[in-house]
């Protein structure tokens, strides 16, 4: 298995240069320009937008940018803002905090929803239990976040003046700092939360369904074993397989933050700072942001199928 | 079955509507802007004063192809490489996991900006205006989405291949193709279906991005998620606004995951209750 | 003969023979407005009012937090490298200009101890020197002293290519010399009426001498104090992260006098104008949201038994359609909207005037901008004395039909009026942009009752405003036939904002696309009219002039204006911010406070 795990890192390398090739030229070839601000500004000519688009070496070459980024990366450089005029790696670092916590805490309630949801569903198939589990769970991937954010600020912040919905670093500590940060992201999470749960209560239920119906299952049971050991010994550990595959495909997101969720909440986490950049065409931050969410996603790709092989030790690998 | 009729009354509905309720989709009224359902709007107006039962007819016809289609391009393009992943065992595996890997990092928003300064010239000449955009928005929706069902199926294939009745069959001669479309297959589906209801609601949210971006149809064409995007800072002055948007998806992804539910049971090789 | 009287009078108000109140009380009498007989005095080198901003906190501190909400978050905080407005404003809460623009338009002492006038000696008769004295006792953030030597220096630095400032422009055309530590004079390479651009305002905030004169130039941005501002303002630095959020508290040592009123500040950014609009006026969990660009019916309803209210700024700032001149689908080497052609529709001046009848600019103001627009026939829309009362504006579908008709543009079997075989069909392109899109769909409905086919684009902000050489979908190449957006006006003087459309200032692939005049407009009259008034030291005249090229524009319908649009803020009921549709909002920060 150690040799497979080495293996795998090692084809994870050129993997990975190729990927960051692609991200660098998609980037390169996407219109746009890091100093449009400027545009109708009439106290700035144009020719001082050319001449700061020539000074960033926007202008140059696509290769040749390339090959700055991929030594500058080797060295541990990791750019420089165009907009901020600041090192990306200090953007960043400044960010990811908040998205760890907000965006994980969110991942986490997704879990926390929709396994024993989806589980319990799975055991009393169109009983009244999964009819409603099922309904709020197509009402949850059915309404984008984005609308579900301000149907949540209009009832929480706006009706009832619970819960604040401007989510800004609170300065002091102690328990009265901790209590401010978990009231400012219980809308944030629940809102990213539920929408996960929804789809991720839908996958659950129907590994489980799959995996219920087969005869071993029926043998188990027939063997006069409980329910609730039936349940967990032998129907999740074999219908984790889907469950695996879909946190694997999550986690990354967990570094990447989430978009629209974080542009609702004025959080400062790293997807927020992803499409800023995104829109202002400050390159290296969203080349620095892309590549480090393409590690993980194959890291997290490595770690789900070395658990593939623990769920089902059948599954071999070479 | 009841599902299936939601699903045809729904179709017929944005087919046939145009032609009993003869509102134009376009007709400003800025005085009567944000008005509730009455008589001469059942589904009241938009703050632009614009009919929205018309719109939101006219807009079903787009959401509801888009959606669908484009899910059913994710859909084959995610099993077709899950599919085969999951079956190699050699470099083609591997080759097709990166080119997973790869999709799923790329940033989107970027990589349709350069789709359109790249493409959209050429694409328009290609195909021509409206069956052109069409064709280019399913292709796009569904070339972006594919990667968690390509996951999905290839985690079940390395699973079902190696179990009993998979190895019988192989035993007995089956030919991999065989093997897979008989056998593998039918078992794979549960999460491709759930999978692929998802993306029916998420493609029809993404048609409103992609037209705001310039790729997809004009600005001024209602589409379910282009209301529905415009209704949200207008909560709670005109939920009605809102409300009918909403509530279509909503039923076009109930009705189409009974449809994919009935599809399994039919299929399913393993079926018990 | 009103020309010849008004000279006079201010030559009198110059010399003291005249008070100037007495001088806007006669000018009220012959019907201008207050601000404007000011504007008048001010261009004409008269000293300016001080400060009309009320000012009630009768100490220092004491009025707790301000905490200001900005949807777009300031990304860096050196001002001279400032991209956008939010920049400035962010770096404005720490730096200072010598003056900036107050609500009239006029200028408000900051660091100068007074403003140049001629009476003062502050200006001289040919309109090529400007002296600055600046406030004596002015401390830096860390003790140190303000001198002039951080003017000159100011000047350098922004004016080095290699440093890359964005105020580049600002500083160029004029050299800055120290006569004393507290004096410097400007010195410009040709006459300049309009002398008040560089140190004023935004761009004319100075940063210190002893802090960034090591990182002039190619190393401007390995400058530590980037990101740690040590500036003159009221407030002081304490902490910032790009695009999030900026924290300042009271400068114990302001050189103002109980300024200024609030103890912390915290300026918040990200999101989107509504709920910014949402945080300030419904709920009160912030003081001032800025910018916010929101459908007027939206604001309406928030202020209901809100806990704030949106207050209008009046400024320049101009919604309008333009027209190209040129043929945007005939490729003439390699470039298309080539100057070589002429537009086969546009060009008739009878299709440009009913497309004009045809923008129903009450329905916009009414179903978006409400409040937040003003209906307009010109370009130029401020300060007063600039503005023509020659031109109107209606909207009238029959009329344009009958021009077309006249043109010979005849109704198709389809409705679409066609003429020699070929259709009358437009291409109408601006930015993404919410009330834009509104405004788009308004329009090609009257068009289309008219007879003519309008197609709808939308590119990103990002791209079209870019000054990306390679792509055809920016303002600037303008392959479409018409396009709509909006131009500010930074600062209360047409000189920038006219000289775009200057004939030697069209948008070609030769300049790279960087000639400012994108509807490739040339017109002999105008060109003169405008060069004449670039240099023309006689205020009176030199608005004609302006007037005069804005008329031409009107005529020629070079440009639709939509709306004059106003800055539109959010603010607490309790919160008495000192705004301004000539600056930026944080330009006048020393003198909000709080009402109790």
């Amino acid at each position: 298995m150690s040799q497979y795990i080495l293996r795998r890192l090692m084809i994870a390398i050129p993997s990975l240069l190729g990927i960051s090739l692609v991200l660098f030229v998609v980037l390169a070839l996407a219109p746009g320009d890091p100093f449009s601000e400027l545009a109708t500004n009439p106290n700035v000519p144009p020719e001082v937008q050319a001449a700061l688009r020539a000074k960033f070496g926007l202008d140059d070459p696509i290769y040749l940018r390339y090959l700055h980024w991929l030594a500058a990366m080797v060295h541990g450089d990791w750019g420089f803002s165009f907009v901020s005029r600041v090192d990306v790696d200090t953007l960043i670092l400044q960010r990811l905090p908040t998205t760890l916590y907000v965006v994980g805490s969110s991942q986490l309630l997704a879990l926390l929803i929709a396994i024993p949801v989806g589980v319990y569903a799975a055991t009393r198939p169109y009983s009244l239990f999964d009819q409603l589990a099922n309904t709020f769970a197509f009402i949850g991937f059915s309404l984008p976040t984005f609308f579900t954010g301000i149907l949540f600020i209009l009832v929480f912040s706006v009706k009832l003046d619970w819960l604040p919905f401007v989510y800004t670093s609170v300065p002091g500590s102690g328990i009265p700092w901790l209590l401010e940060m978990i009231r400012q992201a219980i809308m944030p999470v629940m809102v990213l939360g539920l929408f996960q749960a929804a789809s991720m209560t839908r996958f659950v239920r129907s590994a489980m369904l799959d995996v219920i119906r087969l005869d071993y299952v029926t043998t188990a049971r027939a063997k006069g074993l409980g329910q609730a050991k039936v349940i967990v010994k032998h129907v999740m550990r074999n219908a984790m397989i889907p469950v695996v595959t879909l946190i694997a495909l999550q986690m990354p997101a967990v570094f990447g933050g989430a978009i629209v969720t974080e542009q609702i909440f004025r959080i400062p986490g790293i997807g927020s700072l992803l499409i800023s950049s995104i829109l202002a065409n400050d390159t290296p931050v969203v080349m620095a942001v892309t590549f480090v969410f393409a590690c993980l996603v194959v890291l997290f790709n490595l770690i789900a199928d070395v658990l593939y092989g623990w769920l089902d030790p059948r599954i071999s690998f070479r | 079955m009841i599902s299936a009729v939601l699903l045809l009354l729904l179709i017929a509905a944005v087919v046939i509507g145009p032609f009993i309720w003869r509102v134009s989709i376009s007709d400003i009224d800025v005085v009567a802007g944000l008005q509730g359902p009455s008589l001469a709007h059942p589904f009241g107006t938009d703050d632009l004063g614009q009919d929205l039962l018309a719109r939101m007819i006219y807009g079903g016809r787009i959401s509801l192809a888009v959606g669908l289609a484009a899910m059913l391009v994710s859909v084959f393009v995610g099993t077709l490489i899950g599919a085969l992943a999951g079956m190699s065992r050699g470099a083609l595996g591997y080759g097709l996991m990166w080119l997973t890997d790869l999709f799923l990092s790329l940033p989107q928003l970027p990589l349709l900006l350069m789709l359109i300064y790249l493409f959209r010239d050429g694409l328009k000449a290609v195909f021509g205006p409206e069956g052109g955009i069409f064709i280019l928005i399913v292709l796009v929706i569904g070339g972006l989405r594919w990667m968690p069902v390509a996951r999905l199926v290839r985690a079940q294939f390395l699973s079902l291949r190696e179990k009993e009745f998979v190895e019988a069959a192989r035993a007995l001669g089956a030919s991999p193709v065989r093997q897979v479309v008989r056998h593998i297959l039918p078992n794979a589906l549960g999460p491709v279906i759930i999978a692929g209801t998802i993306d029916v609601a998420a493609a029809i949210i993404a048609e409103s991005t992609l037209s705001f971006l310039g790729l997809g149809f004009p600005p001024d064409t209602p589409t379910w998620g282009r209301i529905l995007y415009d209704a949200k800072d207008f909560l709670d002055i005109g939920p009605h606004w809102a409300l009918f948007p909403g509530g279509a998806i909503f039923i076009a992804v109930v009705a189409i995951n009974f449809i994919g539910d009935g599809l399994r049971d039919a299929l399913d090789a393993r079926k018990v209750i | 003969m009103f020309d010849n009287n008004l000279r006079g009078m201010i030559d009198d108000v110059k010399d003291g023979r005249m008070d100037r109140r007495a001088f806007v009380k006669r000018m009220i009498a012959v019907g201008l407005t207050a601000p404007m007989a000011n504007q008048i005095l001010a261009i004409g080198g008269v000293a300016m009012a001080q400060s009309p901003n009320p000012y009630k906190p009768t100490r220092r501190g004491g009025g707790g937090p301000l905490k200001l909400l900005w949807w777009q978050g300031p990304t860096l905080l050196n001002p001279h490298f400032a991209t956008g407005t939010k920049d400035q404003d962010g770096s404005r809460i720490f730096y200072e200009p010598l003056a900036s623009w107050d609500v009239d338009g006029h200028l408000n002492p900051i660091l100068a101890a007074e403003i140049p006038s001629i009476q003062n000696g502050g200006l001289s008769a040919d309109a090529k020197t400007v002296i600055w004295k600046l406030k004596p006792g002015v401390k830096w953030h860390d003790g140190k002293p303000m001198t002039a030597d951080d003017l000159v220096f100011n000047w350098e630095y922004a004016s080095d290519p290699a440093t890359a400032a964005v105020s580049i422009e600002t500083y160029s055309g004029l050299t800055v010399e120290k006569i004393d530590d507290l004096t410097i004079r400007i010195t410009f390479k040709k006459p300049t009426p309009f002398w008040a651009n560089a140190f004023v305002g935004a761009y004319g905030c100075i940063i210190p001498k002893h802090l960034f004169a090591e990182y002039k130039g190619g190393k401007s941005r390995e400058a530590p104090n980037n990101l740690k501002p040590v500036g003159t303002g009221p407030y002081k630095f304490v902490e910032f992260k790009p695009g999030d959020l900026i924290r300042g508290e009271i400068n114990p040592d302001y050189h103002m006098a109980n300024r200024p009123s609030f103890d912390t500040i915290e300026m918040k950014g990200g999101g989107d104008a509504v709920s910014a609009a949402r945080a300030v006026i419904q709920t009160g969990e912030y003081d001032f949201a800025w910018n916010i660009q929101v459908e007027d019916e939206v604001l309406l309803r928030l202020e209901k038994g809100g806990k704030g209210k949106a207050l209008f700024a009046v400024g320049g700032d101009i919604e309008f359609i333009a027209i190209n001149f040129t043929d945007p689908n005939t490729e003439v080497d390699g470039e298309r909207s080539s100057i070589k052609t002429k537009h086969p529709i546009l060009s008739d001046p009878k299709v440009r005037q009913a497309l004009a009848l045809l923008v129903d600019r009450d329905s916009v103001k009414k179903a978006i901008y409400g409040r937040a627009g003003r209906t307009t026939a010109n370009y130029l829309n401020g300060p007063e004395e600039f503005v023509s009362k020659n031109t109107k504006w209606e909207f009238s579908i029959e009329k344009a039909s009958a021009l077309l008709e006249q043109a010979g543009w005849k109704p198709g079997s389809d409705g679409i009026r066609e003429k020699d075989g070929k259709k009358l069909k437009l291409l109408y392109q601006t930015s993404i942009n919410g009330p834009r899109q509104k405004t788009q769909a308004i329009v090609k409905q009257a068009c289309q009752k008219a007879g003519i086919d309008v197609e709808l684009k939308s590119v990103v902000a990002s791209v079209f405003f870019s000054s990306d050489v390679a792509n055809p979908d920016t303002y600037a190449h303008f392959y479409a036939d018409i396009e709509m957006f909006q131009i500010p006006m930074t600062q209360p003087d047409p000189a920038l904002h006219m000289r775009r459309y200057h004939s030697r200032n069209i948008a070609t692939k030769e300049n790279k696309w960087q000639g400012p005049n994108f509807p490739r407009w040339a017109n002999k009259d105008y060109d003169a009219a405008v060069d004449a008034a670039d240099t023309e030291t006689d205020p009176i005249k030199r608005a004609d002039l302006y007037i005069k090229g804005n008329d031409l524009m009107w005529q020629d319908n070079v440009t639709i204006p939509v709306m004059h649009r106003l800055a539109v803020e959010a603010s607490s009921n309790t919160l008495r911010p000192a705004l301004s549709g000539w600056a930026n909002q944080t330009d006048n920060l020393q003198d909000w406070y709080r009402e109790t």
